[in-house]
């Protein structure tokens, strides 16, 4: 018997689209009949749009993006790249996960933004703050899912490299590695979403650059329509990030799993 | 190729296993699971603690590393690299050694010839068959020219056809290298198959080290017995050829027809579950018919053995329980038994005998270890 495809799983990936237009209609109408209950004007997306060519060709938009892309980058680099050396570290050598991991499963469970207060006495009010949030919130996935990749390694690939002539660093750079990257992907990509979430709390509490410092001066002038780009802004980033990843990982792996 | 020997080897189940492996022998480790016999194969290689010593043609490697014991390994999970297309499996160990990448692609080329899988040299593990990732494995531990290859139960995830197939391929290598193998299993017919001798391991012991055929014939205790299924072993005492392929062994008294060639038959067996058992006497022509009386019942897991007295020799015949119960069988009870003629197997000390002279200690036993060629990373 042959198993018939339903008219759903037939249509193409172009149409998941569609469900996104017909969420815009239904905004725009209901924004322009004034259908949205609250004291405050609710914009309509053709308004959205136009404020945020208003945003861009005026660079405000454009430069508080960038302070915010620039943090985000820096941070979730510095923090992931620390995250797997440590994270090979403890995955690798059973000493060091022993004496290590009592200390980082202390630290682990306080939540990213329960820094904020700490640093802003120790850091300073400057560019570093919001790097050194973004920083600690990378690390700690990237580190628990390198120490995951690694020791979710079979056994029996390290036996046979050692068998065929291989060092522990060999084993280590050539075969574990490589096997740990899925997991450590995982990671990767839990980090790109926690960043863009930690660096707009830390703007709007203590920087004056950037989308989430933009948001709340939009909020203390009303402007919903600034705030609504920003939050489109921040879903596409994050999106974008997590595909980036995802990208990454696929051109990594897809020969050979 | 050196010898291998294991003294007062100690470690986990297994406790003060001495043997010898000759230079160049297929060795086989025979025995059920848990027996010990993946953890003696991980001693030789160097991959685990262990009290006792290793020696390879004579010297002690105790203190050496499995990355420099010069061995080729082939686990029973096979364990490709996924990452890594076949022929970068294969180039694996060569790399490690930083030999040109001419002389890495002129050793994997003739490995992939050599194991028939030049065709499949650019495809990932994940494209190919159980088969033939066997192939590419037995390759990858061979690319270093090893000095001792050791299997452990390699062929057990294959189709029998394949295994099989298999298993002559990996004798016929280990035959044309000359290379110091031990192979682990635990079907005693693949033992059979491919073994110069094997090495019977029960509950970390070893029972008894042997040609198959001996083994098989001559178990040397009771554990070894119940392994290769507690066959029945008779002593002739004369024997006459009927026809071209035909004899009659007179063993105990009971004539006996054997396909054989040759007259010096020195002992028949023949495991339980190849003798039929009846009530009544069976129809057609009485050859390898013998009747006899219940003397014993023994229950095992799998089956009735039921022990015959048939003139003073006692017969084990295999009976399904259900068949018991229908036939109501009790000791002191007549019955009659028929011997499966295909199933009778036979020693002939005059060719056996010669098999086993083959792996006697030779002479140089205690030779130096064969200086190393290639630069060991």
């Amino acid at each position: 018997m042959t198993h018939k495809k339903s008219a759903i799983s037939k249509l193409k990936p172009g149409w998941g689209i569609a469900p996104v237009i017909a969420f815009l209609v239904i905004w725009e109408v209901t924004a322009r009949l004034n259908w949205v209950p609250g004291q405050f004007h609710f914009p309509a997306f053709s308004e959205i749009v136009k404020e945020f060519f208003n945003l861009t060709s005026s660079g405000v938009l454009g430069e508080n993006f960038a302070a915010s892309l620039w943090r985000v980058t820096v941070g979730l680099i510095a923090g992931s790249i620390a995250g797997m050396m440590l994270g090979i570290v403890m995955g690798w050598k059973e000493i060091a996960h022993k004496a290590l991991n009592p200390i980082v499963s202390l630290f682990l469970p306080i939540p990213p933004l329960g820094w904020l207060p700490l640093l802003m006495l120790w850091v300073g009010i400057n560019e570093w703050l919001p790097i050194t949030i973004i920083f600690i919130s990378s690390f700690f996935p990237v580190l628990y899912n390198t120490i995951a990749g690694i020791k979710s390694v079979d056994k029996d690939y390290v036996k046979v490299s050692r068998t065929l002539g291989a060092s522990d660093l060999k084993i280590l750079t050539t075969v574990v590695m490589p096997l740990a990257l899925p997991i450590i992907f995982t990671g990767l990509r839990l980090n790109a979403g926690h960043a863009w979430r930690v660096v707009i709390a830390a703007e709007m509490v203590a920087i004056p650059t950037g989308i989430g410092a933009l948001m709340l001066r939009a909020e203390s002038l009303i402007r919903i329509d600034i705030i609504i780009v920003c939050l489109i802004v921040l879903a596409v980033m994050t999106y974008f990030f997590d595909k980036l990843f995802g990208y990454m990982e696929n051109r990594v792996t897809a020969r050979w799993y | 190729m050196p010898d291998i020997q294991l003294k007062n080897i100690s470690k986990h189940v297994c406790s003060n296993i001495n043997l010898d492996i000759c230079n160049g022998e297929l060795m086989v480790i025979l025995g059920p699971s848990g027996s010990g016999k993946t953890t003696l194969l991980n001693i030789i290689a160097g991959l685990t603690e262990y009290q006792g010593s290793v020696l390879f043609g004579g010297k002690p490697v105790d203190d050496i590393d499995a990355s420099r014991r010069r061995i080729g390994y082939l686990f029973q999970q096979l364990v490709l690299f996924p990452h890594m297309n076949v022929k970068k499996n294969i180039a694996y160990s060569l790399e490690l050694k930083n030999l040109p990448p001419d002389q890495i692609e002129g050793r994997v080329d003739e490995l992939l010839r050599l194991t028939k899988i030049k065709h499949l040299s650019d495809r990932y593990p994940k494209h190919l068959s159980g088969g033939e990732k066997q192939r590419v494995a037995l390759a990858r531990a061979l690319a270093p020219s090893p000095e001792v290859l050791l299997l452990d139960e390699p062929l057990s995830s294959l189709d029998l056809q394949t295994a099989k197939y298999l298993r002559m391929e990996i004798k016929q290598f280990q035959k044309t290298l000359g290379i110091t193998t031990v192979y682990v299993t635990h079907d005693l017919s693949e033992a059979e198959e491919i073994a110069d001798r094997i090495a019977v391991v029960h509950n970390g012991n070893l029972e008894q080290v042997a040609t198959p055929d001996r083994v098989f014939f001559f178990p040397e205790s009771e554990v070894v017995s119940d392994f290769i299924g507690a066959p029945n072993i008779l002593d002739c005492q004369h024997c006459r050829e009927l026809e071209q392929g035909v004899v009659e062994a007179n063993c105990g008294g009971l004539p006996i027809i054997v396909a054989h060639e040759g007259n010096s038959i020195n002992r028949i067996a023949f495991l339980p579950s190849d003798i039929f058992l009846s009530e009544s006497r069976p129809p057609g022509p009485g050859v390898n018919r013998f009747e006899g009386y219940i003397s014993h019942i023994h229950y095992t897991d799998d089956a009735a053995r039921v022990s015959v007295d048939v003139n003073g020799q006692q017969l084990v015949a295999g009976v399904p329980f259900h068949l018991m119960e229908e036939m109501a069988l009790s000791p002191g009870k007549k019955v009659y038994l028929i011997l499966k003629l295909r199933r009778i197997r036979v020693y002939d000390c005059s060719c056996s005998d010669r098999t086993h002279a083959r792996y006697r200690r030779p002479a140089g036993i205690n030779a130096p270890f064969p200086v190393q060629k290639e630069p060991v990373n």
